[in-house]
């Protein structure tokens, strides 16, 4: 079935929004730093989990795992009991960025599911393979850095089912790679579990604007009718060159449901919606609308338009001033 | 549904001072909420002070949290959540998101970052149906039909 939609989830409530409003899959993690979202209070502990799958098994929909952090020596069993969880758990597959928890999970459960997370950084049908060859994945979520032409190469090429990010808050999308919060916060996206430690970040409103900081270096001041961004350095706005501006990114979010007749015709399998951090009320609204887009799409893909209340209903949800296509649409190659 | 605060009445609240507010909401909340929210993970919670500032109304509620509910407290709050009356009424019957709110700068989360987040995801995870089940009846009511609206 292709373009499945895949929802995120923080909490079990944000589960049942997401199946409640018609989410083929969703996507959890545990309360560590196995996943990529490890915020205070965030994510699910195993009764929880176990509920969710229940829930979603019930209605006939999936639960999958992002484990798509990358353990560390010292750590190692943290990762591979959260391999075993969820295993014993059921999960209808795991989102892994490691090729050594590949390897655990193979060797271990191979009757488990595997998909190879964003955080794995494989942009091309070769590292795709290479992963399928190896470890039996069956699907993969590609980076956020390749044009729509570039994604039908890979789909062309390969077995493995191909996920791509239709909707959310975007970054500089060196996935899986990144280390620029590190320099201010000693601790990296991809083995913390998140850009911004939440206990580094601090909010002033002063006189001057809405004031961002990360570990005391000021990330940016909003003026006062200036959309706020999340806290995260390559969002922040830079004094480069006597000039103050985004130096790194402005804070956009990705929307791609203009390109929905696209992706539909080059095969792609899922449409993943960012932002377990987010609230059930937002996971509700967001998979609402993807829900009507998709079925709206896959019943008449050549009249398809993107309906004007649903790029309001998502332009409101988004952080930043604007929407983006991302890298998907390059209209000047 | 208009749910503005009436300019008159904001004004006469905004200068009345803050300890009453403080001590009727704690009350309150601990006559009518807590018997529903007790079972929540507080632990992370506890002993922090915290201020709910509802700016159009200019009412500052000050409390803690104890292991028996919330009490006033007068002293620097680790936590200040700033919105309008309308904007605590969406969040509070999950109407809108609060990043969403965020990002509009219509709620503001000053002091302690990752104690504000914890709060946030605390209450995300409440099971409404739960809640509703354990409020009294009126309030019960109430809040399902503003859910609703």
């Amino acid at each position: 079935m292709p373009l499945e939609l895949i929802c995120p989830a923080g909490s079990l409530v944000s589960l049942k929004a997401a199946i409640d409003n018609g989410a083929d899959a969703v996507y959890m993690g545990f309360r560590d730093n196995t996943n990529a979202r490890a915020f205070p209070g965030l994510n699910f502990d195993e009764t929880q989990a176990a509920e969710g799958l229940r829930y979603a098994h019930d209605r006939g929909r999936r639960v999958l795992l992002a484990l798509n952090t990358y353990p560390q020596p010292d750590t190692w069993s943290r990762w591979t009991g959260a391999i075993d969880r969820a295993a014993k758990l059921g999960m209808d597959a795991v989102i892994l960025a490691d090729a050594g928890l590949m390897r655990y999970a193979v060797k271990q459960h191979p009757q488990l599911r595997l998909h190879l997370s964003v955080q794995g950084s494989a942009t091309s049908y070769e590292a795709v393979n290479f992963y399928r060859e190896h470890f039996g994945i069956q699907r993969a979520v590609l980076p956020r850095v390749l044009s729509l032409p570039q994604v039908e190469n890979v789909v062309q090429h390969t077995d493995v089912e191909i996920e791509l990010f239709g909707f959310g808050g975007l970054c500089v999308m060196v996935e899986g790679r990144c280390l620029l919060s590190s320099y201010c916060t000693g601790e990296s996206p991809n083995t913390a579990g998140v850009c911004s430690p939440p206990k580094a970040v601090q909010w002033t409103d002063t006189p001057a604007g809405l004031e961002s900081r990360l570990n005391g270096v000021l990330l940016d001041r909003y003026g006062k009718d200036e959309k706020a961004g999340y806290p995260t350095l390559c969002k922040g706005r830079f004094a480069v060159g006597g000039e103050t501006y985004y130096a790194i990114e402005e804070p956009t979010s990705l929307n791609t449901l203009d390109l929905l007749p696209e992706m539909l015709k080059i095969g792609i399998a899922a449409i993943k919606i960012e932002g377990r951090q987010r609230s059930p009320a937002y996971v509700a609204q967001v998979t609402k609308v993807w829900r009507a887009a998709i079925d709206s799409v896959k019943k008449n893909a050549a009249g398809f338009k993107p309906e004007p209340a649903w790029q309001a209903e998502l332009n409101k949800l988004s952080e930043g001033q604007s929407h983006t296509l991302g890298a998907y649409h390059r209209p000047w190659k | 549904m208009n749910l503005a605060f009436p300019p008159l009445l904001a004004n006469v609240v905004s200068r009345l001072p803050v300890a009453p507010p403080s001590l009727a909401f704690s009350v309150t909340a601990n006559r009518l909420l807590w018997p529903a929210l007790k079972t929540l993970d507080w632990q992370a919670l506890v002993g922090r002070r915290y201020a709910i500032r509802v700016k159009d109304i200019g009412l500052c509620l000050r409390f803690t949290v104890t292991e028996r509910g919330f009490a006033p407290d007068s002293g620097a709050p680790d936590l200040t959540i700033s919105a309008s009356a309308r904007d605590f009424l969406l969040l509070l019957s999950r109407r809108e998101d609060p990043d969403t709110l965020f990002f509009s700068r219509r709620l503001v989360s000053e002091g302690d970052t990752e104690l504000g987040l914890t709060v946030k995801n605390l209450l995300d995870a409440l099971d409404p149906e739960l809640v509703l089940g354990r409020l009294p009846t009126p309030l019960a009511r109430a809040a399902q039909r503003l859910m609703a609206a």
